[in-house]
């Protein structure tokens, strides 16, 4: 049925393979650590372009070393981004990457230093930035429909104000978009601890809902359990949580819950930093609730554009995703406006309702796809936080 | 709503309710409202609470379930008067 939403459309790029990206990145992507220098180089000659530091990529084995690959591949793949640099210390895992990255169709070209040095690297690994520099800055954006993008969700420094306002923003525009046709991720699943029971009925049906809840027991046992300590350490809830007024992981949990609406099911499960593949709806992905990492996981998932709401002020940004704040909370808003996209403290003096705020994250999210910065982005927060599952070999 | 609410209640079974203003002080009379029907009451403040911590709607005893979003979010670890502040100090997860 159509709706006031459906025929919403935004000026975006359409890649090769079809999908929708609202930003226009040209990146140098370093296969591993000790490739970092090469590539920062390169992104400094060529400006335009854009090096993604990080810290592993080296003597990573097994399930551990596939989350690195399927981190950095759909890193690459991202819609986000127009054309992929790749260098590596070797070739072969460099390769590996950037092959996976041209599935996409989007121009790729690797570069490895053994036997090249990073003289030499940089040199050619430059003219390719460039000539893709060139190429990106040329294309046009296009109109497309809203329900083309694809939207995470994480909330991150929670408070009180996130369950009464914020987080309940994000749970309706979801509502209202996930029936177009968008593609949607939530996940943290540490945080779902304590209200596990509501969120498994969330699930489309009861397969889904009991492969859900067989993942979260899983980081119970495997995880939590094993690496016990009283309150995790004030690791969760979060010491700027308990300063925010969140006192227990359960009540933490039960406004977590609140960004995936009132309706709104997810489809299907999805391992940290995988892509849907089955189709538009909503997915939960197995991540870490820590801020970068999680928001680093949808990205290199597929997500274009990150609805984040905070309490007490979590700054966080993404190199390639725009991620977009939402608070509710008055004293943040007064203290650090400079964060803060979507202003919805007026739910909390009720001359906001949820509805009205849902739209204003609506419209916030058009525009952003149109291309204006978040406030994240014109700050420079560009965390790119891979998750590392175990010591490497 | 003409007058700002002190403190939002989710559900109508919760026994802790959010402080939503700034700098509030033992003593004030608080509009409180209850979100899921926007119903109001009013609620005296026993303690100066901070902006997103918790009041008890009712005096909780050592043992009882603290009640928020008609959900279970803890236990209370020491009795908490009828208007003061619930947090870590006397309530704590069943989790970990």
């Amino acid at each position: 049925m159509a709706s006031k939403y459906s025929n919403m459309t935004v000026k975006a790029y359409r890649r090769e393979n079809g999908r929708v990206g609202v930003r226009n990145h040209v990146v140098i992507l370093p296969v591993d650590d000790i490739s970092n220098a090469a590539c920062e180089a390169v992104a400094n000659n060529v400006k335009g372009s854009m090096a993604l530091p990080h810290a592993y990529g080296r003597l990573q084995f097994g399930e551990d070393l596939e989350l690195h690959f399927r981190t950095m591949i759909g890193t690459g793949a991202n819609p986000n981004v127009a054309a992929v640099v790749v260098i590596g210390i070797e070739p072969g895992w460099t390769k590996r990457i950037a092959d996976g990255i041209r599935e996409t169709g989007k121009p790729v070209a690797e570069f490895s230093i053994e036997q090249n040095g990073d003289f030499e690297t940089i040199r050619a690994a430059s003219w390719k930035a460039k000539e893709f520099v060139h190429w990106a800055t040329e294309l046009q954006r296009e109109e497309c429909n809203i329900s083309e993008l694809w939207v995470s969700t994480k909330c991150g420094e929670s408070d009180t104000t996130t369950g009464l306002g914020s987080c309940p923003t994000v749970g309706n525009m979801y509502d209202k978009l996930l029936p177009e046709g968008i593609t949607g991720f939530f996940g943290e699943t540490s945080e779902i601890t304590g209200a596990e029971h509501i969120c498994q009925k969330r699930a489309v049906n009861e397969e889904v809902g009991e492969r859900w809840y067989q993942m979260w027991k899983a980081y119970q046992d495997d995880v939590i359990f094993a690496h016990q300590t009283d309150d995790l350490s004030d690791s969760q809830p979060t010491k700027g949580n308990i300063e925010g007024g969140l006192t227990t992981i359960e009540e933490k949990a039960l406004g977590n819950l609140e960004k995936i609406g009132r309706t709104s099911k997810y489809i299907d499960i999805l391992e940290p930093a995988e892509a849907p593949q089955s189709g538009n709806g909503l997915y939960f992905m197995d991540s870490s609730s820590a801020a970068a990492e999680c928001v680093t996981l949808m990205a290199a998932g597929g997500a274009v554009i990150h609805t984040f709401p905070t309490g007490q002020g979590n700054v966080v940004g993404n190199p390639i995703v725009p991620v977009i704040k939402i608070t509710a909370n008055p004293r943040t808003v007064r203290t650090m406006s400079e964060h803060i996209d979507v202003d919805v403290s007026g739910i909390l003096r009720r001359d906001m309702t949820i509805d009205e705020a849902g739209d204003a994250l609506i419209e916030m999210i058009c525009r952003t796809a149109n291309g204006r910065n978040t406030a994240a982005e014109a700050l420079g927060h560009r965390e790119f936080s891979m998750t590392k599952l175990y010591r490497s070999a | 709503m003409a007058e700002i609410p002190h403190l939002l209640v989710h559900e109508r079974d919760d026994n802790v309710g959010v402080v939503v203003v700034e700098g509030l002080t033992a003593g004030t009379d608080m509009l409180c409202c209850i979100t899921h029907d926007n119903s109001t009451f009013r609620m005296t403040a026993g303690a100066d609470v901070p902006i997103g911590h918790k009041i008890a709607l009712a005096d909780l005893k050592t043992g009882d379930t603290a009640m928020k979003y008609g959900e279970d979010i803890g236990k209370i670890i020491a009795d908490i008067p009828k208007g003061d502040h619930v947090h870590t100090h006397n309530c704590k997860t069943k989790r970990w």
